[in-house]
């Protein structure tokens, strides 16, 4: 009888486990970035419904936007995206440029921007957008320190994430990260180009003169956080064609838009690099 | 009254849906829709509410009280000299007129209280209290600088009857402290002209020129000229003037008089021009005692919305913009419109938006002493094109998203939200146009931007100042080329790369030749930051001051790449 009793306790207690438990069947979706080290250390790609926090110093907005709107571009190719920023963003930062969008291959037509007053109401719109299934994704960008975005606030966005399956990004420029209930987070610093070639090395470059042209978008991507599993540092870069992110390749031009007939000379000989 | 409405009852039925109770309680629907309504045909009743000068105001005087009350005025300047502009009973008592100078009235009557006319408090005072009159019809009119029209067709039976709202009308006024006058009568000028005699008069279509007749001249309103003009002729009464064939008083006061005249005497009619457009559906909820709790008023609003959308329902529409206003016991109104990008057609919806607008408020709607009326208005509707919702997801997404910029708007406010559309410049930051996302997220769906050049780096910066920002170079190599480094925000930055420059000219057939040519670059910094940075001007052609010395370049930054 005690037996049985304590029989049934422990598999109600199992069951329960198992509900509760976010198992490795009933955990989110994963996309996988393109980055294959990052991929392998996230198991598999970036969880979708849930929260990530991407960090940036002030003076590296730019990189950071390009990386967040990289991690939306790879979580929802296809459907629209909800981008909530403060007033005073455009400003500090610059206002999200549509063009520049295009440019790094997602579409300014899925893009709906919210500016917002305040922290309290840009948190609100983002915890309100995250209730809409019919998203993508959900950016909240927020600027500096504020004590607003506490761990409740945090969780609040989590809970709206995993109930409607939208991936929550917050992108913090100029802040310190606190404790949240983020899924990754991440410091991002905008990386070097590739540096010039060696034939390069050897053209008697004028002194002083800026030598090889640029490629593909380049982040410093360090995971200071990983809910499961370990963390760790790349340099990514952008593929603007594929949408997707990529090992840094070692050519400033992305090598698999070199037409075969290209002359050597007009890689290497340039200085710099006529604009298009 | 019967009569009244007999022969154009047809044309100007304006429907009102069933009034449960009358008296202490009634909702109703009305609906311009519906058998022509008021937009279209002249109006039948008018009651034009005069009142004096609010400063001039005071309470009528209390028989024991008249003996102590000292005069008092207000005065204007008019052609520097301080004239009389309103009085008060005990100042007319003293023999004091409108348009004394001040000097004289002071010699009539030493213990004068004055006061200074306030032109902008007067006429928002009439505007307050044409906000009260809107409970009464939808069409309320200003006749500055004292005077309203109320468009009270089909309106008056739900207040008991013409001469029961009249009362209600003026009595509320009067309470308030206001001297009112007020009449009804079939044109909107004959109801002016006899409230300026006496108070209360109510007149039936056609019988206007009888009830006009015996009245002064000075009741047209004209002006000092004309009234002069008729007086010094010996036309004393209007229906003097009346008798006398049109064109001999146009021959010598102007055809603007006798039109004027005529829509006096009832011969014609000028439309009224209500300040508000007339809301397509208006449901509301009288209240026998104040309500003043969020829970009533929360429960009201959702009644509202039930009854409006089931008016709407049956013609197969949808709200586009919807407005709450809650009349207040004591006269104030306030108001509050949402508006959907897409026509509302369920209850729930229209609850929502209006419990994100009301939370949001900066201040807060008071009900202070409790709101007696509660009016819910469709201000625009639309034909609902109903479309199948389960098949097709796409839809059914658009709904969503649409419904939730709806929300969004409708809390922090519609130019907020915004979705861009691509613009047919070169120009950089006219490149993309940002918009409010509730009108136009259908045409940003389908906008077409430029495609990107595949295989090529960003050649556009992600984010973008809107002013550009001046940067300092110390030199370039060659006076065309780019930096080695330059000063952003206080901080040095050592070019490392650079591709460039794009040339990008002004729209010189605009600005003749304002703007300069900018030459852009893409620079790289040593820890690989990227910029857009450019030069205002070319060297030798643009960059030359009048002596056609060559002056130095600015150079700015424009944008950030990822």
């Amino acid at each position: 009888m005690n037996g049985a009793r304590t029989g049934t306790l422990a598999s109600l207690r199992g069951s329960i486990a198992r509900i509760e438990a976010p198992s490795e069947t009933n955990m989110p979706n994963r996309v996988a970035l393109g980055h294959t080290s990052a991929d392998a250390m996230l198991r598999g790609g970036l969880a979708s419904a849930v929260l990530h926090e991407v960090f940036a110093s002030g003076h590296q907005s730019g990189a950071a936007t390009g990386f967040v709107a990289g991690l939306a571009g790879r979580l929802s190719p296809r459907k629209p995206l909800v981008w909530v920023r403060q007033d005073f963003s455009d400003r500090e930062s610059g206002a999200l440029s549509m063009s520049g969008l295009t440019e790094l291959g997602l579409d300014p037509r899925l893009m709906v921007t919210v500016r917002a007053a305040d922290v309290d109401s840009g948190l609100r719109t983002a915890a309100d957008a995250l209730a809409c299934d019919a998203l993508g994704a959900v950016v909240l960008e927020v600027w500096g320190d504020v004590r607003q975005l506490d761990l409740v606030a945090s969780r609040k966005l989590t809970l709206a994430a995993q109930a409607s399956g939208v991936t929550a990004l917050v992108l913090r420029i100029a802040a310190t990260p606190i404790p949240s209930t983020a899924e990754t987070r991440w410091i991002v610093r905008a990386a070097h180009s590739p540096p010039g070639n060696a034939a390069s090395a050897s053209m008697p470059a004028a002194p002083s003169m800026p030598a090889a042209p640029w490629g593909a978008p380049r982040f410093d991507a360090e995971l200071v956080r990983n809910r499961h599993g370990p963390v760790g540092r790349w340099i990514m870069e952008w593929k603007c064609d594929e949408c997707q992110f990529s090992e840094p390749s070692a050519h400033p031009q992305p090598v698999a838009a070199t037409p075969a007939h290209r002359p050597h000379h007009a890689q290497v000989g340039a200085e710099q690099r006529l604009a298009g | 009254m019967a009569q009244n409405r007999g022969s154009q009852a047809e044309a100007r039925e304006v429907v009102r849906l069933p009034l449960p109770l009358a008296g202490s309680e009634a909702s109703e629907a009305r609906s311009r829709g519906w058998g022509g309504g008021l937009s279209t045909s002249p109006a039948e009743e008018r009651a034009p509410t005069r009142i004096a000068s609010r400063d001039a105001i005071r309470p009528p005087p209390h028989a024991g009280e008249a003996k102590e009350e000292l005069p008092s005025v207000v005065v204007a300047k008019d052609h520097n000299a301080i004239l009389l502009h309103a009085l008060d009973e005990a100042a007319i008592r003293a023999g004091l007129s409108i348009g004394l100078p001040l000097a004289n009235a002071r010699a009539i009557c030493p213990e004068l209280t004055v006061y200074d006319a306030d032109p902008a408090a007067d006429a928002k005072t009439l505007n307050d209290i044409a906000d009260w009159c809107d409970r009464f019809t939808p069409l309320v009119a200003l006749d500055p600088p004292y005077g309203l029209f109320l468009d009270i067709t089909g309106c008056a039976h739900l207040f008991g009857g013409e001469r029961a709202l009249l009362q209600i009308a003026t009595n509320a006024l009067t309470r308030r402290g206001f001297a009112v006058s007020a009449a009804i009568a079939g044109t909107s000028i004959a109801a002016r002209t006899l409230t300026r005699h006496t108070s209360g008069k109510i007149v039936t279509a056609g019988e206007e020129a009888h009830a006009v007749g015996p009245l002064p001249v000075a009741a047209l309103g004209a002006g000092e000229a004309v009234t002069t003009g008729l007086r010094r002729a010996g036309l004393k009464t209007i229906g003097d003037v009346a008798a006398r064939a049109p064109h001999e008083i146009s021959a010598r006061f102007s055809s603007a008089f006798t039109t004027l005249l005529s829509h006096a005497l009832g011969q014609g009619d000028a439309p009224i021009s209500p300040r508000k457009p007339l809301p397509d559906y208006i449901v509301e909820k009288r209240f026998a005692e104040p309500v003043a709790t969020d829970t009533v008023i929360t429960l009201t609003l959702q009644n509202l919305a039930r009854t409006l959308v089931t008016a709407m329902d049956r013609q197969g529409k949808g709200a586009r913009q919807l407005e709450a206003i809650f009349f207040r016991t004591d006269g104030a109104v306030r108001s509050i419109a949402v508006e959907a990008g897409r026509p509302v057609t369920r209850p729930e919806m229209i609850d929502r938006l209006f419990r994100e607008r009301l939370e949001s408020l900066n201040d807060p709607l008071d009900p202070g002493f409790g709101f007696d009326l509660i009016r819910l208005a469709a201000g625009r509707t639309e034909i609902v094109v109903q479309q199948q919702r389960d098949l097709d997801a796409s839809v059914h997404d658009n709904d969503e998203i649409s419904a939730l910029i709806d929300r969004i708007a409708a809390r922090i406010g519609g130019k907020r939200v915004v979705v861009h559309l691509p613009m047919e410049s070169h120009i950089p930051e006219r490149s993309a146009l940002a918009v409010p996302a509730q009108h136009h997220l259908a045409a940003a769906t389908a906008a077409a931007w430029p495609e990107r050049i595949v295989g090529e780096p960003p050649l556009r910066p992600l984010r973008l100042f809107d002013r550009p920002e001046l940067i300092n170079v110390p030199f370039a190599t060659v006076p065309d080329g780019p930096p080695h480094q330059f000063t952003w925000r206080r901080a040095q930055h050592e070019v490392v790369r650079v591709e460039g420059p794009e040339r990008i000219a002004m729209e010189w057939w605009k600005q003749d030749g304002q703007a300069l040519t900018r030459d852009y670059f893409r620079v790289e910094d040593a820890a690989g930051q990227r910029f857009w940075i450019f030069r205002d001007g070319l060297y030798e052609s643009e960059l030359r001051d009048e002596a056609g010395k060559p002056i130095p370049a600015k150079w700015y930054v424009h944008g950030l790449f990822a």
